[in-house]
């Protein structure tokens, strides 16, 4: 019996290995080639560029705050919110006092900032995203900051609204998803915007 | 169009791509498994290793040479993990401790992928590679051996023999696995998942702050973490992370994948068996089960009950925008009805009878449909255990599919009722019984029980999703939750081995006057009923004083 274990052990640690260089090294390295060969952009993580420069992801979101910029969902990746080297959901509970307080917390300021009633401050902006690197807020929740945005920057509010017009994405053949609006793509969008002037 | 239409077509369109691929895969794999030549690159395999691809193996050989081959894997994998400071493409991550190494090796051998660490800041790119995500691959072909040696017991007769372990997992990842998760992965990859091999790179962001922007070979991971039921994340936000799951697409293409083997199977169990009829059967109790499931807890997500999402005005906790409510239900429901444990969305911030549902559809033993070959494995339990009770109201002896169920029969399939619901409830005690691993709930009263008896339900039934409001990087939650995890898989596996031996050993009966059909509505109603008394016996106490105490208060 005992030898019998040893002798099954031993097959084992063999067909382990060869079976390891396969699934292991053979199939992530094709996929590599044919990835950085056929879909380089979106393989080395759909960066995006200002002015020759890496900015970020546009999968990835960034933390924004301050009246000048759209700001992004609330963040539980570390700390300060939007760490890609800490990914992750508050993990708090339906009941739990901790995050009612700070829902409270995030309606009060988001109406104050945007100057908008307390009972209009839309859902995705009192919660945290299950990634803490959510890239997207809700097309509500974007055009209730362009008010506030334009001001900031002194531009027409017209043209800063018709930008989030721009940037809202539907659902996904009509019904995968949600809608929703890429707060970096639209924040690039408006400094390029204030670089060319507030035009007519 | 509105959130429930959109969130309806969304489900027809994934039943309607499961509907269109389960004849043929299903066909494909009996196939893989009904016998036939070796392909050259398995025959390779064989003489590389020494292995005689031709022995018919009893069930005592079949499960010696399963345990042999798991145990190596774990110790391999502990190791790799132990080690993995000195090894290349380590990115700066120093070896796991001990007992940390212990409970991931277990995790990803026994096709559970419970994660205590966050992929990001704990593994470099190659122990991930080339470490778990083999598991996901082997764990995945070891559950479709068992399944089809179990389905063994029923279409051979008069012999002792179940068929060839090494062959079964050979072909499974060669045949079946292999090819499927790199279609997957290149799907993935061309819709904006990431696959490379760059180290973390700080950048500016736009506002002035820095970023660090991660990497890793994540698209043919992901393929085969949702493929193969795994679900270990190549990060810590697992499948609600962009580089994993980077739209609304790849996101219902991903509950696809996790559901496509399982769904697949009773067809293979059907031409294996020679009667496609039973294998309708139980995929119409899957179904069941599985459609309830997501209408329980769809609805509870979209009518936001609860404190904080009345607040809200939403159940958004925890949720991704782009995916939203229904779209995130949808895959929490069939990560957990699978025995997948990827997450697009925060279970723990769900709705408390929405999050109750998805801890008790691990509780129902995971067979709608179940894990890769664990699901159908406990589906065809759950069908004995059906007849025998139908035998004991008519009061004749049970038969399914022309085999006896007799006290030999009866014993392996109470003892693997009873192991799953031993590791789950044991280890739940334990853990409230202790000041020390009580301390690390996060969320207070009923909802932290829910936590800790999730925990353990995850582990125990080879899931692997988190309540990840608790902490378990300590050494007792990765010993007891890495133990949960060897007791829930393995014991249960040989449970079916010697199951299906008795099986096998048997000459059919022939079909008479007072044979309980089962291929028709009334089996396949008591076989959903079974399977929702056997989880409310054990498990009704434990859900009552978590989230039904929670959803009441």
């Amino acid at each position: 019996m005992g030898l019998q274990v040893l002798r099954q052990a031993a097959a084992g640690l063999r067909v382990l290995v060869v079976l390891s260089l396969l699934t292991g090294a053979l199939y992530p390295v094709a996929v590599w080639g044919i990835a950085q060969l056929a879909f380089e952009h979106g393989a080395d993580g759909s960066r995006v560029g200002d002015r020759g420069r890496t900015v970020g992801s546009s999968l990835i979101g960034q933390d924004f705050s301050g009246p000048r910029w759209f700001h992004s969902r609330p963040s539980a990746a570390g700390p300060r919110g939007y760490d890609p080297l800490a990914s992750g959901a508050s993990d708090l509970g339906p009941e739990n006092g901790t995050l009612l307080r700070q829902v409270r917390q995030r309606r009060a300021a988001a109406a104050a900032e945007d100057g908008v009633a307390p009972g209009r401050v839309p859902p995705d902006a009192l919660t945290a995203s299950g990634s803490g690197l959510d890239p997207h807020v809700s097309p509500g929740y974007a055009r209730r900051q362009s008010a506030r945005v334009a001001r900031a920057r002194g531009l027409p509010e017209r043209r800063v609204a018709a930008l989030v017009g721009d940037h809202v994405r539907g659902r996904l053949l009509g019904f995968l998803g949600a809608p929703r609006v890429n707060v970096l793509e639209l924040n690039l969008a408006l400094e390029r915007l204030g670089r060319r002037g507030p035009g007519p | 169009m509105g959130e429930a239409g959109a969130g309806l077509l969304a489900i027809g369109l994934l039943v309607l791509a499961l509907a269109v691929v389960h004849l043929p895969l299903g066909a494909y794999m009996a196939r893989v498994y009904g016998g036939g030549r070796h392909l050259a690159v398995e025959r390779l395999v064989y003489r590389v290793t020494r292995v005689d691809p031709d022995a018919d193996q009893r069930w005592t050989g079949y499960a010696l040479s399963l345990l042999g081959f798991s145990a190596v894997s774990v110790l391999f994998l502990y190791g790799f993990l132990r080690l993995q400071g000195d090894l290349p493409l380590s990115l700066g991550s120093s070896g796991m401790p001990a007992d940390g190494a212990f409970n991931t090796a277990v995790s990803f051998v026994t096709n559970t992928n419970w994660q205590w660490y966050a992929g990001e800041s704990t593994l470099g790119h190659l122990v991930q590679m080339a470490g778990l995500a083999v598991q996901n691959f082997l764990s995945a072909a070891v559950g479709l051996a068992v399944a089809v040696a179990l389905v063994r017991g029923f279409a051979r007769s008069d012999t002792d023999r179940l068929g060839n372990f090494w062959v079964d997992l050979v072909r499974g990842t060669v045949r079946i696995l292999l090819p499927l998760a790199f279609l997957a992965a290149i799907v993935l990859v061309a819709a904006g998942a990431v696959q490379n091999f760059m180290s973390p790179e700080q950048v500016r962001t736009l506002a002035g702050g820095t970023q660090s922007l991660v990497g890793g070979p994540v698209a043919s991971q992901e393929a085969i973490k949702e493929l193969g039921t795994n679900g270990g994340g190549f990060f810590n936000a697992n499948s609600a992370h962009p580089f994993e799951n980077p739209n609304p697409f790849t996101n219902l293409f991903e509950v696809f994948l996790l559901l496509l083997i399982p769904s697949a199977l009773p067809r293979t169990f059907g031409r294996l068996i020679g009667s496609t009829r039973q294998g309708w059967a139980l995929l119409a109790a899957m179904a069941v089960l599985w459609a309830g499931s997501l209408v329980a807890v769809t609805a509870a997500e979209a009518a936001h009950q609860g404190t904080v999402p009345q607040a809200v005005g939403a159940s958004l906790e925890g949720k991704e925008q782009q995916f939203g409510v229904w779209n995130s239900a949808l895959f929490a429901t069939a990560t957990t009805m699978t025995s997948t444990g990827a997450v697009d969305s925060s279970h723990d911030s769900y709705t408390a009878l929405g999050g109750g549902v998805l801890l008790l559809n691990m509780l129902l033993g995971e067979v709608a449909p179940g894990g890769t070959g664990s699901g159908l494995y406990g589906m065809l339990v759950a069908a004995v255990l059906t007849v025998f009770l139908a035998g004991l109201m008519v009061g004749r002896t049970p038969e399914y599919l022309g085999k006896k169920i007799r006290q030999r029969e009866t014993t392996f399939v109470a003892l693997y009722v009873l192991a799953m619901p031993f590791a789950v409830l044991v280890g739940t005690g334990l853990a409230v019984a202790f000041p020390g691993p009580r301390a690390t709930v996060l969320n207070p009263r009923p909802h932290g029980l829910s936590e800790v008896l999730y925990a353990y339900a995850s582990t125990g039934n080879n899931n692997g999703s988190a309540f990840a409001g608790l902490g378990t990087d300590t050494v007792f939650y990765n010993t007891t939750l890495g133990l949960a995890m060897l007791v829930g898989r393995f014991l249960p596996i040989v449970f079916v081995l010697a199951l299906a031996g008795a099986l096998a050993r048997q000459r059919p009966v022939p079909v008479g006057e007072g044979t309980l059909p089962t291929h028709g509505p009334l089996f396949v109603g008591m076989l959903v009923g079974v399977v929702l008394v056997v989880a409310a016996l054990a498990f009704f106490p434990g859900l009552a004083l978590g989230p039904v105490a929670e959803g009441l208060a």
